[in-house]
């Protein structure tokens, strides 16, 4: 029994079976904190502890799904070809403004961890938690940080903005509908885009823009300003 | 006789335009997304630039879809499909945290504490930024972009 719980067949499967009942459980309910990646996760830790099957078993058929991460991510190029008509209308507004929420993200969640004390793993596998998943975890790979760890940190970042960010947003006086939805998609990646698209499509496309926008800010300077960083406050 | 051909040869023609008509672009779909991710590997690891391969690959599907050379169709179907069900791909990733939860348990506060702060600062200096670039017309272009919202 417990080979074939161990077996790749099964394992792949089971992630499907997860995230089904990860999307099924947040149509019914129409919670945000219902996170689909994360009502999964959580089924597949408790399924493999309650059955004492060791992570090493279980990766050797996740990775299989996992490995479709980097073409998910090239197809990317897709949507941000579509929005490129929309970017170059308003190119400084929003490029400078990305470069903005890029550099303030890293910069403000590597400091912060830092004067708390974090260990240097830890605030590398922080820096990309603001873009969305796929990227954040290239990212962190790329820096040297812990990608399960970077991971789980951006999903509870996006279902935290998604949220409170309109409210946020309205406390820190941002009212341009425009600069709200882009923001959005800058500092919530996905799971703030979809908030943004339950208020109106508009909003949504806007977000997008951030989230793919800000993804590959994120992905070219991360290195560089760890780098930066480094020079004034070793990590 | 002639009742079965009737029958049967719609079905066959049906076959034969499903395979023509489905599979060919399939594979055309496939040929061109790791294509771009083996040339963004190639680039990545020759140059030693520290981007994602992947990264590299999706700037250069941008850049064949803007010159034309790739048409929008052509990678439509499975890029919908990966882009539609990209959180399903970092359930595995995800599923790792169960190695590093006491790394978590031990630095648990500065984790939420600096990605909170963070986010806060991300969400209102972007969107300053934004308003006050639309604001002054210079920047804005030429068109009243209210219609762009």
């Amino acid at each position: 029994m417990k080979s074939f719980l161990q077996s790749e067949v099964f394992i792949v499967a089971f992630v499907f079976l997860a995230y089904f009942a990860g999307r099924q459980i947040q149509k019914r309910t129409k919670l945000i904190l219902l996170n689909p990646i994360l009502i999964a996760v959580i089924i597949i830790i408790v399924f493999l502890s309650a059955f004492k099957i060791d992570y090493k078993a279980f990766h050797e058929g996740s990775k299989l799904i996992e490995f479709f991460l980097k073409p998910a991510v090239v197809a990317l190029g897709v949507p941000l070809y579509q929005q490129l008509e929309k970017i170059k209308k308003q190119a400084i507004p929003i490029l400078v403004s990305q470069l903005v929420g890029c550099v303030v993200g890293i910069i403000s969640v590597v400091l912060i961890a830092k004067a708390m004390g974090a260990p240097k793993e830890i605030i590398y596998s922080l820096a990309p938690k603001s873009v969305t998943t796929p990227i954040a975890i290239e990212v962190s790979k790329t820096i040297n940080g812990i990608p399960p760890l970077t991971a789980s940190v951006v999903i509870v970042v996006g279902i935290f903005g998604a949220i409170f960010g309109y409210t946020i947003m309205k406390w820190t006086r941002v009212k341009n509908p425009v600069a709200q939805g882009l923001s959005m998609g800058t500092a919530a990646h996905a799971v703030g885009t979809s908030r943004s698209m339950e208020i109106s499509p508009k909003f949504g496309a806007m977000s997008s823009i951030g989230l793919i926008v800000n993804g590959i800010f994120t992905a070219i300077l991360t290195p560089y300003i760890l780098e930066l960083i480094n020079i004034w406050f070793p990590l | 006789m002639q009742v079965i051909f009737r029958l049967i040869l719609p079905l066959q023609t049906q076959f034969d335009l499903i395979i023509s008509i489905d599979l060919t672009p399939m594979i055309r779909q496939c040929v061109i997304i790791f294509g771009c991710l083996a040339i963004g590997e190639f680039i990545a690891s020759v140059t030693g630039i520290k981007l994602p391969a992947s990264i590299i690959g999706m700037l250069l599907l941008t850049l064949l879809l803007k010159v034309g050379w790739v048409k929008v169709g052509w990678v439509k179907g499975i890029s919908d499909f990966l882009v539609k069900n990209l959180p399903l791909f970092f359930v595995p990733p995800g599923v790792a945290i169960m190695l590093y939860l006491d790394v978590i348990k031990a630095n648990f506060w500065s984790i939420v504490v600096a990605s909170v702060v963070s986010t806060v600062l991300v969400l209102s200096l972007t969107g300053w930024t934004h308003q006050w670039l639309r604001k002054s017309s210079y920047f804005s272009g030429k068109t009243n972009d209210q219609t762009t919202a």
